[in-house]
């Protein structure tokens, strides 16, 4: 009876898992989705708790333990996912991402500990799931540093040649181990360090624009090996759980390289890294610039009729949304239509934007699509970019050596002003210049965005 | 050359392999057209989701003998590790979303 009730429970745990998948991906459902996925995973793991029987029919022990584990990881994650800043939701995701990918190599190096004389099948699933979510783990934790600045990019010379060894090696190894040929525990050992290496080297040398598609792609790797821990238990809501994850987030990651117009094939080899070295090879000569006051910029926006907001990282590493938004309503009483041009790649994450500006409470309908805002931009009189560059650089539509040529813009150009607001002169995240900034059209605004928006608001009252 | 066999005539392992097809083309067909304002928020979910290989750290967990304290402290960090997976990647989704739903409700 018990054993019904709990194979029950994986059925709708599996369940709940693929109705909240596809409710995610709808935005009436998605946030009942995520409750709906949650509530599956609860069951799912209360049921293992209480009602799992191992082979022999002896009920799991140490409840002490599991709950105290369980109570603790409960508590942090809460606190950590409540606390956390809108703008570092991408570091979040990460390393929660790493923290699955952990949990998986630790169930693999028990279980190989346990079983001194695993049968082929048995190791291969060890093995294999080890060495993913070691990688997951690694590469997690790197792409997190890397969000939060603690990390800078690295090209590393020939990481491709040492990538390729790792590879050899790792690949030998694991034949010789699964295959039977040596039984030394060292190799198992050997293993687990090589695809922590492995996990560093891969997101090392990736620019951090990429990072989102980067993140998504270990998504999936620690779906994988989820789903080997499905093999290794015979426990299909793992297997579930973790295959649907793995597909589902690889296709995700493909959607989200063609919002980029960038292939996985280039994001993996990070030619972002490779093409900076090329660009700063060849420094163009800085144009001139123009800079313009708070007086005039606020003069300016006060007398359009049409003013388009273009948010960027900038805004989200100033905290500068809700300065924004009183701008805006500023703005729309002094009888200035606003409208908000969301590049979907914007930030460090796409739909960052959206749920940044959603937190201010900017209606919703004033949140354009770069398509609809790009149709209005030649009625627009005034863009005021925030902290957004590469998203607007003309190079990625006239230049097709830059290595951002194809993405596609928002053609901010087409407007009659256009007012940039930065905190320096320096490239953004793609390292590149951008050509817009010496354009007869644009002025600059230097400053970090949350103070300008508030001197802007305030000088704004007075005109 | 055994163990491949065993995938076709092992009822058990033949009944996980047709799960994985399945769940491989479902996991396809469920994300199919999102829109790109939700990629954000449905990696995050799926992050969550992925967070099930806490099911294998709680049966580790739970067989380890009690003597047994290498099983005992990596499977009780499994676990911890596990539930900040699941726990914390609901919650952020679920705090994403509100925010979606808060400009809903308003409109």
């Amino acid at each position: 009876m018990e054993q019904t009730i709990l194979q029950l429970s994986y059925l709708i745990g599996s369940i709940t898992f693929i109705l909240g998948l596809k409710m995610l991906s709808h935005p009436d459902s998605a946030r009942r989705g995520n409750l709906v996925a949650a509530t599956g995973m609860g069951i799912a793991i209360f049921a293992t708790i209480f009602l799992y029987k191992d082979h022999e029919g002896n009920p799991l022990g140490n409840y002490p333990w599991i709950f105290a584990a369980l109570i603790i990881g409960s508590v942090v994650g809460t606190l950590a996912a409540k606390r956390v800043q809108m703008t570092a939701m991408p570091e979040m995701v990460s390393l929660f991402n790493g923290m699955g990918g952990a949990c998986a190599m630790l169930i693999s190096l028990i279980e190989y500990h346990h079983n001194p004389t695993p049968s082929t099948g048995i190791l291969l699933v060890i093995v294999l799931g080890m060495i993913i979510g070691t990688v997951s783990f690694a590469g997690s934790i790197i792409a997190w540093g890397k969000l939060n600045g603690k990390i800078k990019d690295k090209s590393i010379s020939g990481a491709q040649v040492i990538n390729f060894i790792l590879w050899a090696a790792l690949l030998s190894l694991s034949v010789m181990l699964i295959g039977g040929y040596t039984t030394e525990s060292w190799v198992f050992y050997t293993i687990l360090i090589l695809a922590a290496v492995y996990g560093v080297l891969f997101v090392m040398p990736i620019g951090g624009a990429d990072m989102p598609v980067v993140i998504s792609l270990l998504n999936s790797f620690t779906g994988v090996a989820a789903a080997f821990g499905g093999f290794l238990y015979n426990n299909p809501v793992m297997l579930t759980g973790g295959i649907l994850v793995g597909s589902a987030g690889t296709i995700l990651t493909m959607l989200m390289c063609k919002a980029m117009n960038r292939s996985l094939k280039n994001v993996l080899i990070g030619s972002f890294g490779a093409a900076k070295v090329g660009v700063a090879g060849v420094v163009k000569e800085q144009g001139n610039y123009k800079e313009i006051s708070l007086n005039d910029t606020a003069t300016l926006m006060a007398y359009a009729q049409k003013v388009c907001i273009i948010p960027g990282y900038g805004l989200a590493v100033a905290q500068a949304q809700h300065a924004c938004h009183e701008l805006e309503k500023l703005l729309e009483e002094k009888g200035v239509e606003v409208t908000y041009g969301i590049h979907p790649v914007a930030g460090r994450m796409p739909g960052h934007m959206n749920v940044l500006l959603a937190e201010a409470d900017v209606p919703y309908e004033k949140l354009l699509e770069m398509e609809d805002a790009n149709d209005q931009m030649s009625s627009t009189n005034v863009v005021l970019i925030l902290g957004a560059n590469d998203v607007v650089n003309p190079a990625a539509k006239e230049d097709p050596s830059s290595p951002i040529y194809g993405m596609p813009i928002l053609e901010v150009q087409k407007a009659d002003h256009v007012i940039v607001n930065k905190r320096s002169m320096k490239p953004g995240y793609a390292g590149i210049e951008n050509e817009l900034f010496f354009k007869p059209k644009t002025s600059m605004l230097f400053g970090d965005a949350k103070k300008v928006l508030q001197d802007l608001v305030s000088e704004l009252k007075q005109v | 050359m055994e163990t491949i066999q065993n995938l076709f005539t092992d009822p058990a392992i033949y009944r996980l392999l047709t799960i994985v097809i399945l769940s491989i083309f479902l996991g396809i067909e469920v994300i199919g057209r999102v829109p790109s304002v939700l990629h954000t928020p449905l990696m995050s979910g799926a992050n969550a989701i992925h967070g099930v290989v806490i099911i294998g750290a709680i049966i580790v967990m739970g067989q380890a003998r009690a003597d047994d304290y290498l099983a005992l402290t990596l499977g009780f960090w499994a676990v911890i590790l596990g539930t900040l997976n699941v726990v914390g990647g609901f919650v952020v989704t679920d705090r994403m979303l509100e925010m979606f739903s808060k400009k809903k409700a308003k409109k």
